[in-house]
């Protein structure tokens, strides 16, 4: 009925496999860094698995392909998963990962446009993400409206943002502005994680609730478990087939997925594994991978 | 004497300069006509307001390229990162509000998603300097020139009237990345005609005296007072350069260090703080490559407040006799040296 191709049952156990390898190289990378984000990188893992796995028509040997999907990261202090992600599909060796936050690096510590191939927008700073999806949305509306050439404008632009973001108020002017122009070749996600470096959203600065909020604002939203591709594929099929409204998938993940000291605690958001932990960490996410159970056994 | 005789013959100067009758067009004129003549010549060219359409004079592109034009709504940040991923995407995007919400209010935006990330978008800021009059200072941008240009990626024009207006707005559609544009509110004189060329990073020598001993160098609307000034002093045998230096980055270093190495005293005029703006983007020249004695005439760290546009001119030191003042403050301060 919708555009997208389901996954597959033996896709999807690949997929989960490499999801779960996007997180050990994910917490590798942070403690060779010695600093950035640990719980969000490890909570959208499967999130942008199958966005770059599935999801995107994209190409890593043309990273500048204009009928590209866009995907733009609008909590830019994720980008570990970012990296991890766009290497395991080709933009760049997985040795470069070692680099991350290191002096004339390519991966700087919140993503930059111009640094690397595959980043959409140089962000970091929270709230700016969904405007500049708008931006890219509205210039493929007016492309495929006013091109000669066909293909021009054809793509779709994903935003992925934070829930801890939505506290900007640059975010709800967005949001605004997107649900009076009918923005239906965008479609956002928001990381439902519940933490914010200074502790639970609903301490810090209550969000909920967020689904009829984005509903006042003439969006259609639908809500899944983040861990789930499947559920993820669905969504954004169906985001695909409404011409009405911009959709936004609330998706409900635990930060620190995977590693189970981290899982859903606050304190985890921006400090990365010391050795120990990080040990540990890769401990534990090599047995979920199923890889060398005998080590946990 | 006939002080037309003065002014540079090479630029087409408007002849009816120092007339009572001198024509005056608001300088943001010419940004509504700069988007407009941009967008016939290239339709990658888009433009976004934030409820401020005519006041910006982005009506006449939105009625004439419709789909090409945006309404934010009265939201400044979310029009500068709109815009910055329409720049990224293939489009030549024009934002225009007052200078104080943009690139005041959207400054981290304006710094992050348009100059660090390098997308092309043009920020037109109106309404700029104490000129603005009766609104007062929450609307009166003075800060503007200084915080745009200490921006990596930024280039930053200050157009002196309507027509010199229109053609940095056409400039800047065709160069590619980020440009600030400083628009003023009132009705101005107009200085040059269609025919005075304008090239970017270029400053033109307006008026030059037979005997200049100081060089005023000035941008935006108070390029005129700095002519009434020359002149004024002209009768009192104290020669002058007036330079107009619509470019504030790039600086046009080369003609600035060619005049101040002949006539070594310098008065920067500006509508906007002394510190940061042109002023500051002169001193630093100096300070590295020509030591000279320098007068600033502009706001002295100072907000302005509500006043018609003249008197605030004149009450905040601006005025033709402020900067006779200071040029005759540097040519004391030459001989001291």
């Amino acid at each position: 009925m919708w555009g997208m191709k389901p996954i597959h049952d033996g896709r999807l156990e690949y997929l989960e496999e490499l999801a779960n390898k996007i997180r050990e190289k994910v917490v590798e990378m942070l403690l060779e860094a010695g600093s950035g984000h640990s719980a969000g990188p490890l909570g959208m893992a499967d999130i942008f698995t199958a966005f770059y796995f599935h999801i995107l028509s994209h190409d890593p040997k043309k990273p500048m392909w204009a009928e590209r999907d866009r995907l733009v990261l609008s909590n830019g202090h994720i980008c570990p998963v970012l990296y991890v992600t766009l290497a395991y599909a080709g933009y760049f060796h997985l040795e470069e990962l070692k680099t991350l936050r290191k002096l004339n690096t390519r991966l700087q510590g919140h993503p930059h446009r111009l640094a690397l191939p595959g980043i959409e927008t140089t962000s970091g700073p929270l709230g700016s993400g969904l405007s500049q999806a708008i931006g890219m949305a509205l210039a493929a509306r007016l492309d495929s409206t006013h091109s000669t050439s066909s293909g021009q404008g054809k793509y779709r632009v994903y935003c992925l943002t934070s829930d801890g973001e939505h506290q900007e108020g640059n975010h709800w002017e967005a949001v605004m502005f997107a649900g009076k122009n009918k923005m239906n070749n965008l479609t956002a996600v928001v990381d439902r994680n519940n933490i914010q470096i200074d502790g639970f959203t609903e301490n810090v600065m209550p969000l909920e609730s967020l689904k009829a909020k984005y509903e006042a604002f003439n969006w259609n939203v639908l809500e899944i478990d983040g861990h789930n591709m499947r559920d993820l594929v669905d969504a954004i099929s169906e985001a695909e087939a409404i011409y009405e409204k911009p959709t936004v998938i609330i998706a409900h993940t635990i930060p620190g997925k995977g590693v189970s000291f981290m899982e859903r605690d606050y304190k985890w958001h921006g400090k990365p594994p010391n050795k120990e932990e990080a040990k540990k960490a890769l401990h534990e996410l090599r047995t979920l991978g199923r890889r060398i159970k005998s080590e946990h056994e | 004497m006939n002080t037309n005789n003065m002014l540079n013959p090479q630029l087409h100067l408007n002849p009816k300069l120092f007339d009572a009758d001198v024509e005056q067009k608001p300088i943001r004129d010419g940004y509504g006509d700069g988007i407009v003549l941009a967008g016939d010549s290239d339709k990658n060219v888009v433009a976004l307001c934030a409820d401020l359409m005519e006041s910006t004079r982005s009506e006449a592109f939105a009625k004439k390229f419709p789909e090409r034009f945006f309404e934010i709504g009265v939201a400044e940040q979310n029009m500068a990162t709109i815009a910055a991923g329409l720049g990224v995407s293939g489009k030549i995007p024009f934002i225009a509000s007052y200078a104080t919400f943009s690139p005041g209010r959207n400054y981290e935006q304006i710094r992050t998603t348009i100059a660090y990330n390098d997308s092309n978008v043009k920020i037109a800021g109106h309404h700029a300097g104490i000129s603005v009059g009766p609104d007062g200072a929450t609307h009166q941008a003075t800060e503007d020139i200084a915080i745009m240009r200490v921006m990596p990626n930024m280039k930053v024009f200050v157009p002196c009237d309507s027509i010199e207006a229109k053609k940095a707005t056409l400039a800047a559609a065709k160069i590619w990345g980020p440009v600030y544009l400083r628009f003023a509110r009132e009705k101005s004189p107009v200085i040059t005609t269609e025919a005075t060329p304008f090239m970017p990073g270029k400053a033109q020598i307006f008026w030059q005296s037979k005997k200049p001993q100081v060089v005023i160098i000035a941008c935006g609307v108070l390029v005129y007072n700095a002519l009434l000034a020359a002149r004024e002093l002209e009768k009192e045998k104290i020669g002058t350069v007036v330079l107009n230096s619509p470019s504030i980055k790039p600086l046009d270093e080369k003609t600035i260090l060619g005049l101040v190495s002949k006539y070594p005293a310098v008065v920067t005029v500006e509508e906007h703080q002394i510190h940061g703006g042109l002023g500051g983007a002169v001193a630093e020249l100096f300070a590295k490559r020509h030591p000279v004695p320098m007068e600033f005439v502009g706001l002295k760290d100072t907000f302005g407040e509500s006043g018609s546009p003249k008197e605030l001119i004149e009450k905040y030191g601006m005025g033709v006799k402020d900067i006779k003042n200071a040029v005759i403050r540097t040519l004391k301060r030459t001989y001291e040296v």
